[in-house]
Order: C-alpha cells, then sequence, then structure tokens
C-alpha cells in the first residue's frame, strides 16, 4: 500500500488518533519530528499520554516529564500537564520559546 | 496584522501602513537584529555567524495575533503590525519588526513594548545559533520572562 492508500485507510477506519509534534531541541534530542497513536483506554491527560511515551523508551522520553525544559501545547495553544484528552488532538512538545 | 517569513522586511513600507491610518498622532516602531555578538553563560561573547529559526506553523501566527489583541485590548491604538522572520538569518540581519499606530505617544509606546516583551516568551519561536566552534539551540532567559511581571 503507497503512501495515500495508508492516509485512506486510516480516514475510513474511524479511529480518533492523536497528533504529536516535536519542536527545535526535544525534536533533535528524539530524532523525530511528528508522530501519530491511537489514544490508549487508560491515557486522558497530557500526563499520562507523556508516561505513555516515556514507559515505550524510557532512556530516550524522560525529558519530556520535566516542566521547566518542556512545554507543551494542545490544537496548538499552551496547555498544563493535566489537560484532558479525546483522543483527536495535535500535541505538541518544545523548549521554552525564544524568540524576537 | 500579523506575518511569520523567510523574507526580508521594509521599515518605510511597514511605516507607511501605520501612517494611513485615520487620526493617528504617534507610531512607534521597533526592530529586532541578529546580534553579532552572543554572549555565552555571561561571561565569555564569541562571534554568531547564524542564526536559524524554527517556529510552529499555525500556532506562531495565533499567539502573535493574540499577543496582537491583548494590546489592541489594553490600549488606545488605531493599528499594530508585527513581523517575525523565521529560517537563516545572518549576523546583522532584520529579524522582528513591530509598530503600533495611536492618537498620543504614550499608548503606542506601551503597545510596542508589551507586544515584543511578550513574542520573545510567548509565541513558537526557538532559535539556533552557529558560532565559529559551536551550534546551540539559544537558551531561554529569566529576564524575558521577568520582564512580562511589569503588565
Amino acid at each position: 500500500m503507497g503512501k495515500a492508500g495508508i492516509t485512506n485507510a486510516l480516514r475510513n477506519s474511524n479511529v480518533a488518533m492523536i497528533t504529536i509534534h516535536y519542536f527545535a531541541s526535544i525534536r533533535e534530542l528524539l530524532d523525530q519530528s511528528q508522530q501519530q497513536l491511537e489514544l490508549p483506554t487508560h491515557v486522558s491527560t497530557v500526563n499520562e499520554l507523556i508516561q505513555h511515551l516515556v514507559d515505550s523508551e524510557p532512556k530516550k522520553l524522560q525529558i519530556l516529564t520535566d516542566p521547566s525544559k518542556v512545554l507543551i501545547a494542545v490544537d496548538q495553544t499552551v496547555a498544563d500537564r493535566n489537560h484532558v484528552l479525546s483522543g483527536d488532538e495535535e500535541v505538541a512538545f518544545f523548549p521554552p520559546m525564544t524568540g524576537g | 496584522m500579523v506575518i511569520v517569513q523567510t523574507e526580508d522586511f521594509n521599515i518605510q513600507t511597514e511605516y507607511d501602513a501605520l501612517r494611513s491610518k485615520t487620526d493617528g498622532g504617534a507610531i512607534v516602531t521597533f526592530t529586532g537584529l541578529v546580534r553579532e555578538l552572543y554572549d555565552l553563560a555571561g561571561t565569555n561573547s564569541e562571534a554568531v555567524q547564524s542564526l536559524y529559526l524554527e517556529h510552529y506553523p499555525g500556532m506562531t501566527e495565533k499567539c502573535l495575533q493574540d499577543i496582537a489583541d491583548q494590546a489592541a485590548n489594553r490600549w488606545n491604538i488605531l493599528g499594530s503590525r508585527v513581523i517575525h522572520r523565521v529560517g537563516e538569518l545572518k549576523a546583522g540581519d532584520q529579524i522582528v519588526f513591530v509598530g503600533a499606530v495611536s492618537a498620543h505617544r504614550a499608548d503606542a509606546f506601551a503597545a510596542a513594548q508589551f507586544i515584543m516583551d511578550y513574542l520573545k516568551s510567548q509565541a513558537p519561536f526557538w532559535k539556533k545559533q552557529t558560532t565559529s566552534t559551536s551550534t546551540d539551540w539559544v537558551e531561554s532567559k529569566q529576564s524575558d520572562t521577568e520582564s512580562l511581571k511589569r503588565w
């Protein structure tokens, strides 16, 4: 199945997916800019999503648990770690911002 | 109006756009440049060769618009313009423009400063700088977060 085929299959399956984006130093550290996953039934908050990710790769993803190093946005708005997820959000992890 | 772009911007064009507002009596503009010397840990300075700006497309524009809207709600301004560049920049390049127009100067000064203070730490931009010896992500500064407290 080609890329378009996979995308269509996902769309047709009606399974809600969380899209995760990683930015800047976090993206480089994880060597990954984006991933999609189906929210496991025991995950209902950002904190639980982080724990779920850390469980899959404890060493590499441990940094996500540190609120001084990693900020979070849900659907492109900065959110705290208790934010409740329904399963189809766009979640982003990134370091403190340095614009201007 | 907020814009995120890779291209350079022209101050005169931005100034003229602010000046076209009816009843404007004061225009304040701020331009941020890529500094040639960057302080490392407060002691050493190293020459910056280039600066890469990453951002979060979509969220960046929303955040900048939100900051500009907040400024418009707090001060009596007739308009504002915010341009932030992203991508590869060199030392000395223009990086950010903030302009505000109001009937009297106090509102334009305050609004421009508020927008700048907020976009430094509340809009999803990240700087990575390259010197002759290293390439590093720029750490956020406590002073930038502190400067929000005055508002």
